[in-house]
């Protein structure tokens, strides 16, 4: 079949189950974008390459699939990086498409040229330059088992014009993929396993970190047996949020800086860590020096790079999760740890006394009650997408999710903007979901443009912005560990509701708690986006933290409200 | 310590620039690095080596690991190697001290590879110790210029590079 190299791109896409492409035409992809015309695909034209990249991501990890974005050289290349980055830290699978400069200019300095292999080489799983046409079926099929298997990650292809536009004899080819140094799927280790389950089965105060990794290798189920058979309590990272149920008893809830002080104390005290797909982030664990000193850990992970990386373990295993668990689940002793788990649960204690949502209405708006309100109105249920920052740990607090994959939140890379794009790219791949998005003022109009999108789609995004008029996060360590000088972090953004509507859309304004529940449903029932500005208490902080650098155990809390003492 | 790394790469645009950006990504200082082909076609082999402890080895020999284009990767330090270094060393010359410089030419099994009425220059290879103690020998007479290749490494014995993906993998996390 004679193809031109723009529509073998399409052909290869598309017998990969690729439906849906987020993307921006520049004069480097004008080839590609002119073939897609005759081809059963789906192009959501964003406003800014970074939102395409997000859009991508989001719908890579609210459908499970790959997710790909598509732009010109140069510029709209560039502008990709800051959503490249993020995927990459979160291992998102998205492949990324930029179209390049004629060969013969490449590395003259032509108009619109940038080394985008040379850019992106430390913030993407693998990257291709292809010039040549002949190339473009095995490198984008290479590509995308490169991004989907193993840890996943953005993989970036950067297709020179002419490669594009030259037409070859071409047959698709379904052939295996040969990569002689790629081995994404290790076997489980026989003796490790073994060795793990003695240090499991004598442990008497152990608990199992769930982290992103038991979503991405889908052993939700898995993790819910291990649990309830030897009665280990599963304490998750923000990313592993939704990996156990919330509601479920032995849910101890998040850990981290912004976890809940019982299961931070419980992590300190424990002889034992089981961690699942987790990589012991700084944000995880506080400081490495003091981490849950009593423990053995073992580490379940896919990725070998981050065995004794962050933390020391006495057992590593380098494997899919799932695989391993399976592996593991018939020598588990069935176990009780009733002593264990009322301790946790004595440490509890107070915490309920701290909770803002127990705090009486005195007319003043918080974000906790919004979004707690928010979690009760769609029953636990909704698609939960944020941005970075405050509100992210709210939602993160007082979101309960029973089901997986229904938060999508930028954790290791902190991302900025990335909420709205990402919440449009998650309705995409579920349609049938109900997503909201949660986000602050600040991170919000980073991206707003994206509004436009969600306009001319006409996809439906319910957007929660959590307006204290601050950049909160930065303010609140300006308050704790600067002497409250707000450098720059006070904000006066636009009329929100005004933003919506010149994007023909419906805003609603919050000021009262009484307000909350009638505008998030009028949200509901309403066809399209809506964006609901909720001007919440200004000065309000995420507690508990632990600070930066801190032992784990060691928490600023949240004051004891006078009323309750 | 000085660590010696040997991996097999696939021979394509970039893997160097892939190999060379993880030292700098990581901040791991690079000692000496060098790369020629292989018997097998389309793979080259690097040697690699770096000043830095043994932890540090391990998380530079797994994310090599991890790059798609690197095919085998192992830690020789602790192993029953061979290493040499090829180093050509021009030094000044005149007619009375010609014969000495023979002289430790011979003694260090170097060979004269150039001469000139003010200069020679002398190949030699060996293991490091041996080449820094005929450049030591060298430099009253004056060093003209030098250059070195960096070292490459062999594991004695008749295995290669440890094929058997379970075991490396085991050995690149073992603490």
């Amino acid at each position: 079949m004679l193809r031109t190299g723009a529509q073998i791109i399409w052909e290869t896409l598309i017998r990969e189950g690729v439906e849906i492409v987020f993307g921006f035409p520049g004069g480097n992809t004008i080839p590609i974008h002119d073939a897609m015309l005759e081809y059963p695909i789906r192009h959501v034209l964003g406003r800014h390459e970074q939102g395409i990249t997000h859009m991508a991501d989001g719908y890579a990890r609210a459908g499970q699939k790959l997710g790909v974005a598509l732009a010109t050289s140069g510029p709209g290349a560039t502008n990709m990086i800051t959503g490249i980055a993020t995927a990459m830290m979160d291992s998102s699978p998205i492949l990324c498409i930029t179209g390049q400069v004629m060969s013969r200019f490449v590395g003259y300095d032509a108009f619109q040229e940038t080394d985008m292999t040379g850019v992106t080489l430390p913030i993407t799983k693998h990257n291709y330059l292809v010039t040549n046409t002949h190339d473009i079926g095995r490198v984008l099929r290479e590509a995308i088992f490169i991004a989907r298997s193993g840890r996943p990650g953005p993989v970036l292809v950067d297709i020179t014009k002419d490669a594009q536009q030259a037409s070859i004899d071409w047959t698709p080819d379904d052939s295996p993929i040969q990569l002689a140094g790629y081995r994404p799927h290790p076997s489980p280790m026989p003796d490790k396993v073994e060795q793990a389950i003695q240090l499991i089965n004598e442990a008497k105060r152990p608990v199992i970190l769930a982290g992103h990794g038991v979503l991405l290798s889908k052993a939700m189920q898995e993790l819910r047996m291990f649990a309830e058979k030897a009665q280990i309590p599963v304490a998750v990272t923000l990313l592993g949020i939704g990996s156990f149920p919330a509601s479920h008893p032995l849910n101890l809830g998040m850990m981290g800086m912004h976890g809940e002080a019982w299961v931070n104390k419980a992590i300190q005290q424990a002889d034992l860590l089981l961690a699942f797909g987790m990589r012991f982030d700084d944000r995880a664990t506080g400081t490495t020096h003091t981490y849950a000193p009593k423990a053995k850990k073992v580490h379940i992970d896919i990725d070998l790079t981050e065995i004794n990386k962050n933390v020391k373990v006495d057992i590593g295993l380098v494997a899919d999760l799932k695989e391993t668990l399976q592996a593991m689940l018939p020598h588990l002793k069935e176990n009780n740890h009733d002593e264990w788990l009322s301790l946790i649960n004595e440490m509890k204690g107070e915490s309920a006394v701290r909770d803002i949502q127990n705090l009486p209405d005195n007319g003043h708006l918080y974000a906790a009650h919004v979004i707690n309100d928010i979690w009760r109105i769609t029953n636990g249920k909704a698609l939960v997408v944020t941005d970075v920052g405050q509100h992210q740990m709210w939602t993160a607090q007082y979101y309960h999710h029973d089901e997986p994959y229904n938060l999508i939140t930028s954790g290791g890379l902190g991302t900025m903007g990335f909420g709205l794009p990402a919440a449009i790219g998650a309705k995409f791949a579920c349609p049938e979901k109900e997503v909201w998005l949660v986000a602050g003022d600040g991170g919000f109009q980073m991206t707003q443009a994206e509004l436009s999108t969600a306009a001319q789609e006409g996809i439906k995004v319910n957007v929660a912005i959590i307006n204290n008029g601050y950049l909160g996060m930065v303010r609140q360590w300006q308050e704790f560990f600067y002497d409250r000088r707000y450098a720059a972090t006070p904000m006066r953004g636009p009329d929100f509701v005004k933003i919506a509507e010149a994007h023909g859309l419906l805003g609603i304004r919050v000021t009262q708690r009484s307000e909350v529940e009638a505008a998030v449903r009028k949200a509901q029932q309403t066809e399209g986006t809506v964006v609901i500005d909720f001007r919440v208490e200004k000065e309000d902080a995420v507690y508990p933290m632990v600070p930066a650098g801190a032992s784990l155990d060691n928490m600023i809390r949240r004051p004891i409200p006078e009323a309750s003492k | 310590m000085q660590h010696t790394l040997v991996t097999l790469v696939e021979d394509k645009p970039g893997t160097l620039n892939r190999v060379a950006s993880l030292f700098r990504r990581r901040g791991f200082n690079i000692e000496s690095l060098t790369v020629g082909h292989t018997d097998i076609p389309g793979v080259s082999r690097m040697t690699i080596v770096m000043d830095c402890d043994q932890e540090s080895a391990k998380r530079l020999a797994a994310y090599l690991y991890k790059l798609i284009n690197v095919i085998q990767v192992e830690d020789l330090t602790a192993k029953p190697m061979v290493s040499r270094d090829l180093a050509m060393i021009k030094v000044n010359t005149s007619a009375e001290n010609r014969a000495e410089i023979m002289q430790y030419v011979e003694i260090f099994r170097a060979h004269i590879i150039d001469i000139s009425n003010t200069s020679i220059i002398i190949e030699i290879t060996g293991d490091e110790e041996k080449i820094n103690g005929f450049i030591d020998v060298l430099r009253p007479l004056g060093i003209i210029e030098m250059v070195r290749t960096g070292m490459v490494a062999m594991a004695r014995g008749a295995t290669s590079l440890i094929s058997n993906n379970g075991k490396l993998l085991n050995e690149l996390i073992s603490a």
